[in-house]
C-alpha cells in the first residue's frame, strides 16, 4: 500500500473514531443533557443513569482513542489544535471530569443535595463537550488564526471569545440538539411509561431543532463563508510538511467537493431525511428511532468532513500553512503500523462491545432499581 | 522566544496531574487482579462469601476507578495543550503506543468493567469471571503501552530525525516495543501496583479484625492480600528498576544523581547511604558510604565504573559543541542544500542535535552561542541532585518496610490465628500510605531525573512547550487544582464511609451492621 493511500485511509479512520464517539458517548451525553429536563424524580433519574451505567465507560474510550489516534496519525493537528484552542479544551476536560464521578458517586449516598449536585455535574458533562466540539467544527469552516514558524512550532493568534462566532455557535447548538435527540432515542429503547413518553417528546423536539439548525448552518455556509482549496502541492505520496504548498480562498461555502462529485449531496440530504424519520419514529414509538438517529449523527459529521476534505485545520492567518491530511500526517511506517493495529483491534472491539450491549439488553425499570438499590448507580 | 514562566507552569501542571493520576492507577492495577483472584475462588469453591468479597472490594475499586478515568483524560490531551512542540516533534513515535493503548487495552478494560458491575444477574458465573479477568488484563496491558511510551522518553531508540518534516520519525517499532528501559519499568510499575492493591486490602481487613467485625470475611481477604502482596513486593525489590540504569545515557545521569556521585570512583564504587548534596560546589557536604555496594548493585561486577558528574558534564559539553554543528547542517539542509555530502555530515552528527537545542534556552540563535552560554548549558544538562537523592531513598525505605509488613502478615495468616496478633494488625493498618508514597517518589525519580530533557538527549523540556500565554496556563492550573481537590474530597469521603460500613454495604443482610445486635448503629 502506498503512502498516499495510507494518508487517505487515516482520514477515514479518524472519521470512524469520531463518528464512533458521537454515536456511543453521544447518547450518554444526551442522557446527561436530558437528566434534569425529563427526569422529574430521583427514581426517574436513577433509571436514566442506569440505562447508560454499563456502557458509558466503554463509550468514552472512543473519545480517548480518537485523541490518541490523532496524536499518532496527525501529530501536527494534535499539537496545533489543542494548544490553539487551549481554553476550550480545558473547559471540555473540566466538564468531562463530572461524568465518571457523577455516574459512580451519585447514588452511593441517599441525600437529595448530594444527588442534585452530581445531577448538575452530569448535565454539564452532557451539554458542554458537544457544544464545544460543535463550535470547534464551526471554526474549522471559518479557519483558525494559527501559523507555524520555521521550526514548525505552531502558535495561535486568537482568543477563546473569538471562537464564539455566530456561525460556530449554530454548529455548537446543532451538535447539542443532535446528541439530545440521540440520547432521547436511546431512552426510548431502555425505559417504560411516563419517562418513555417524555423521551419521545424530547426526541421529536430535538429532531426538529436538528433539521432547522442543519439547514440554517448549510445556508449560512453557502452564502456567507468562503472555503479554501489547494492551488499547488508536491506529489501527495511524498514526505510533506505543511509549509510547502499554496492555498487560496475561492471555494464558496466549502462546496467544491460536492460540485465535483454531485452524488455526495446525498449525504447532507440524508442528514435531513433521517432527522425527519427520527421525528416520525419517535412519534410512532418505533425502535427504529435509534437507527435513524444514529444515521442522522453520522450524516451530519460526514457532511462537515467531506466539505473540508482534504483540509483538517484551515489557517485563516496564513492559508498556505493550513493543515491537510496530506502534509500534517505521520510517517509511512507509523501510518502503516497503526493501520494494521486498527484492522486487528477495531473488529474485536466492535464484537465485544456488541456482546456487552446484547447481554444488557432490555429496559431498566423501577423494580430493577429497587431490587438492586445497593449495586446499581 | 519561549516564555520560561509558561514552561515552568506547564511543568508544574504536568507534574501535579501525573502524580495525582497515579494515586488511582496503582490501586486499579493491583485490586483488579485481587478481584479476579477472589472471584476465581468463588467460582471454584462456590462459597458465597467469596462473591461478597468480590462485590465489596469491587465497590471500593469502582470509587477509585472513577477518579483514575477522570484524571486519565487530562493526561491524554495535555501533551497537545501544553507540550505542542513535543507533540509535533515526537508524535510520530510517541503517539503510537498511546493509540494502541486505547485500541488494545483501554477499550477492553472499560467495556468489561460495565459488565463487572452490572452483569452479575445477566451472565453465567464463568462469563462474569471472564469479564473480571479481562478488566485486570486490560488495565495491565494499558500500563504496558503507557510505559512503552514513557520508556521511550527515557531511552529513545528506534527513531531517526527527518529534516524534511522537521521531527523524529519511527525507524523500528520492535526497538520501541522491546526497549529494555520500558520492559523493566513495566515490570517494576505493575508489581508496585499489585503491592498497592494488596496493601489496601490488607490494611482495611486489619481494621475489621482489630474491630472484631466480619471476621471470616476479613480473614479471607487478609490471607489473599498477604500472599499476593508478599509475592509482589519481592518482585518489586528483586526485579527493581536498577537494571534499567545500565542502558541509555540519561539513565546513567539519573543513577549518578540518585547516588550523588559527583566524582567517578574507582570500581567497585561505594554506596552513599546518606548525604547532603551541594549542587553549586558539586560535592556532598556530608556523607556516609558503604564500600563496594553501589558497584555491585549497579553494574553487578567488581571492575565496571559508575560514571560520576565529573565525567558526565564535560562529555555533555562536547556533545553541545557537536550539536551546534548539527544544527548548522540542519539549517543548510532546510534552506535547500540537500547534497549527499551535507546529508552524510548531518547523519554523523544527528544524535547530538538535541544537545545543540539545549542552547535555545540561553540564546535565540544556537549557532552564535558564546563560550559562557555553552558552559552554562552543560552545567544545567544534569538534574538537581538533592531531590532525587532523597526521593529515591524514601521510595526504597518504604519498599523495605512493606516487605517486613507483608512477611509478618503472611506468617500470621499461614498460622491461621483467628484474631491475630494486634501488633501485626496495627502495622498493616498504619502501612496503608506506604505504597502511594513509594510510587509517587518513584515517578519523581524517573521524570524529574530526566530533566532538562523531555525526550532524553533528543528534545529539551524548554523547547517542548506550547506557544501559549501565562494566563492560559494559570487559568487551567487553577481550575484543575480546584476540581481535583473537590473530587479528592468526595472520593476520600466515600472511601471512608464504605470501608467503615464494610460488607454490610452490600445489603445481603449477613454482615455486622445488619445483624439484630448491631442494628442501632446501622447507617444508610
Amino acid at each position: 500500500m502506498d503512502y498516499e493511500t495510507l494518508k487517505l485511509i487515516w482520514w477515514a479512520l479518524i472519521g470512524v473514531l469520531l463518528i464512533g464517539f458521537a454515536l456511543t458517548d453521544g447518547f450518554d451525553m444526551g442522557v446527561g443533557m436530558l437528566l434534569r429536563v425529563i427526569g422529574k424524580t430521583d427514581m426517574d433519574r436513577r433509571i436514566m443513569i442506569n440505562t447508560v451505567g454499563p456502557h458509558w465507560e466503554g463509550n468514552q474510550v472512543w473519545f480517548v482513542t480518537a485523541g490518541g489516534a490523532i496524536f499518532a496519525a496527525w501529530p501536527m493537528v494534535y499539537a496545533a489544535a489543542f494548544s490553539g484552542l487551549y481554553a476550550a479544551l480545558m473547559i471540555t476536560l473540566c466538564a468531562l471530569f463530572f461524568r465518571p464521578v457523577g455516574f459512580d458517586y451519585r447514588s452511593k449516598i441517599d441525600d437529595p443535595r448530594w444527588r442534585n449536585l452530581w445531577d448538575w455535574g452530569l448535565t454539564i458533562g452532557g451539554v458542554v463537550p458537544p457544544l464545544i466540539f460543535g463550535v470547534a467544527f464551526g471554526n474549522l469552516m471559518l479557519g483558525l488564526p494559527f501559523e507555524l514558524d520555521d521550526l514548525l512550532r505552531p502558535s495561535y493568534h486568537g482568543s477563546f471569545w473569538m471562537l464564539l462566532h455566530p456561525f460556530a455557535l449554530i454548529c455548537g447548538l446543532l451538535s447539542v440538539a443532535m446528541l439530545a435527540m440521540h440520547g432521547g432515542a436511546w431512552l426510548q429503547l431502555k425505559t417504560r411509561g411516563l419517562l418513555h413518553a417524555r423521551a419521545q417528546q424530547a426526541t421529536q423536539l430535538s429532531a426538529l431543532a436538528v433539521i432547522g439548525l442543519f439547514v440554517l448552518a448549510g445556508i449560512w455556509l453557502l452564502v456567507g463563508i468562503d472555503g479554501m482549496h489547494i492551488v499547488d502541492i508536491k506529489p501527495l505520496g511524498d514526505k510533506l510538511n505543511p509549509l510547502a504548498k499554496t492555498v487560496a480562498y475561492g471555494n464558496d461555502g466549502w462546496q467544491a467537493n460536492y460540485s465535483a462529485h454531485p452524488l455526495l449531496w446525498v449525504i447532507p440530504l440524508l442528514g435531513i431525511l433521517m432527522a425527519a424519520a427520527t421525528w416520525l419514529f419517535a412519534r410512532a414509538e418505533s425502535a427504529l428511532v435509534f437507527l435513524t438517529s444514529s444515521l442522522t449523527v453520522t450524516s451530519v459529521i460526514l457532511t462537515a468532513g467531506i466539505a473540508l476534505f482534504p483540509f483538517v485545520m484551515p489557517s485563516s492567518r496564513d492559508p498556505n500553512m493550513s493543515l491537510t491530511l496530506w502534509d500534517a500526517t505521520s510517517s509511512e511506517l507509523t501510518l502503516g503500523l497503526m493501520f494494521a493495529a486498527a484492522v486487528i483491534f477495531v473488529p474485536i472491539i466492535l464484537l465485544y462491545t456488541l456482546w456487552c450491549y446484547r447481554k444488557m439488553y432490555g429496559r431498566v425499570t423501577r423494580e430493577y432499581i429497587e431490587e438492586n438499590s445497593h449495586s446499581s448507580y | 522566544m519561549i516564555d520560561e514562566t509558561v514552561v515552568d507552569l506547564s511543568r508544574l501542571q504536568f507534574a501535579l496531574t501525573a502524580l495525582y493520576h497515579f494515586l488511582f492507577v496503582p490501586l486499579t492495577l493491583g485490586l483488579s487482579f485481587i478481584l479476579a483472584i477472589m472471584e476465581s475462588c468463588y467460582v471454584l469453591t462456590g462459597k458465597a462469601i467469596y462473591k461478597d468479597m468480590t462485590k465489596f472490594w469491587g465497590k471500593l475499586f469502582g470509587i477509585n476507578f472513577a477518579l483514575g478515568v477522570t484524571t486519565g483524560l487530562t493526561m491524554e490531551f495535555q501533551f497537545g495543550t501544553n507540550w505542542s512542540y513535543y507533540s509535533h516533534y515526537v508524535g510520530d513515535i510517541f503517539g503510537v503506543p498511546l493509540a494502541i493503548e486505547g485500541l488494545m487495552a483501554f477499550f477492553l478494560e472499560s467495556t468489561f468493567i460495565g459488565l463487572f458491575f452490572f452483569g452479575w444477574d445477566r451472565l453465567t458465573k464463568v462469563q462474569h469471571l471472564t469479564c473480571t479477568w479481562l478488566v485486570a488484563i486490560g488495565s495491565n496491558l494499558s500500563a504496558l503501552w503507557i510505559l512503552i511510551a514513557n520508556g521511550w522518553m527515557q531511552y529513545p531508540i528506534g527513531a531517526e530525525f527527518n529534516f524534511e518534516t522537521m521531527r523524529m520519525e519511527l525507524a523500528s517499532f520492535s526497538d520501541v516495543l522491546f526497549n529494555p528501559v520500558a520492559q523493566v519499568k513495566f515490570v517494576h510499575t505493575v508489581a508496585a501496583g499489585y503491592v498497592t492493591g494488596a496493601m489496601f486490602v490488607l490494611s482495611v481487613s486489619s481494621y475489621y479484625l482489630l474491630r472484631k467485625r466480619d471476621i471470616p470475611f476479613a480473614r479471607r481477604s487478609f490471607a489473599i492480600a498477604s500472599s499476593f502482596g508478599l509475592a509482589s513486593i519481592l518482585s518489586v525489590i528483586v526485579l527493581g528498576d536498577e537494571s534499567g540504569y545500565t542502558v541509555g545515557d540519561i539513565q546513567k545521569v539519573k543513577l549518578a544523581a540518585i547516588e550523588a556521585e559527583w566524582e567517578t570512583q574507582e570500581p567497585p564504587a561505594s554506596f552513599t547511604l546518606i548525604a547532603f548534596p551541594n549542587q553549586e560546589e558539586k560535592k556532598n557536604d556530608f556523607q556516609i558510604q558503604i564500600p563496594w555496594a553501589l558497584g555491585l548493585i549497579a553494574t553487578r561486577s567488581l571492575d565496571e565504573k559508575v560514571t560520576g558528574f565529573d565525567q558526565i558534564i564535560p562529555e555533555n559539553e562536547q556533545r553541545i559543541r557537536r550539536g551546534i554543528q548539527a544544527y548548522e547542517l540542519l539549517q543548510k539542509l532546510r534552506s535547500g542544500d540537500t547534497s549527499q555530502e551535507t546529508r552524510n555530515a548531518f547523519a554523523d552528527l544527528q544524535y547530538d542535535l538535541g544537545y545543540g537545542l539545549l542552547l535555545k534556552r540561553y540564546t535565540e540563535n544556537i549557532t552564535d552561542a558564546t563560550e559562557e552560554q555553552i558552559k552554562q548549558a552543560a552545567e544545567h544538562s544534569i538534574p538537581r541532585v538533592a531531590p532525587l537523592f532523597w526521593t529515591f531513598r524514601v521510595m526504597v525505605g518504604a519498599g523495605f518496610i512493606m516487605l517486613f509488613v507483608f512477611i509478618a502478615a503472611f506468617i500470621q495468616s499461614a498460622r491461621h490465628r483467628s484474631a491475630g496478633n494486634r501488633a501485626v494488625l496495627y502495622a498493616c493498618l498504619w502501612s496503608l500510605p506506604l505504597p502511594w508514597i513509594a510510587a509517587e517518589c518513584g515517578w519523581i525519580v524517573a521524570e524529574y531525573g530526566r530533566q532538562p530533557w523531555s525526550i532524553a538527549e533528543v528534545l529539551p523540556t524548554y523547547m517542548s512547550a506550547s506557544s501559549i500565554t501565562r494566563g492560559e496556563v494559570l487559568g487551567s492550573l487553577t481550575a484543575i487544582i480546584a476540581f481535583y481537590t473537590a473530587l479528592a474530597v468526595a472520593e476520600v469521603y466515600l472511601m471512608l464511609r464504605f470501608t467503615r460500613l464494610g460488607p454490610s454495604s452490600l445489603g445481603t443482610g449477613k454482615y455486622h451492621f445488619e445483624l439484630p445486635a448491631n442494628k442501632p448503629q446501622a447507617q444508610a
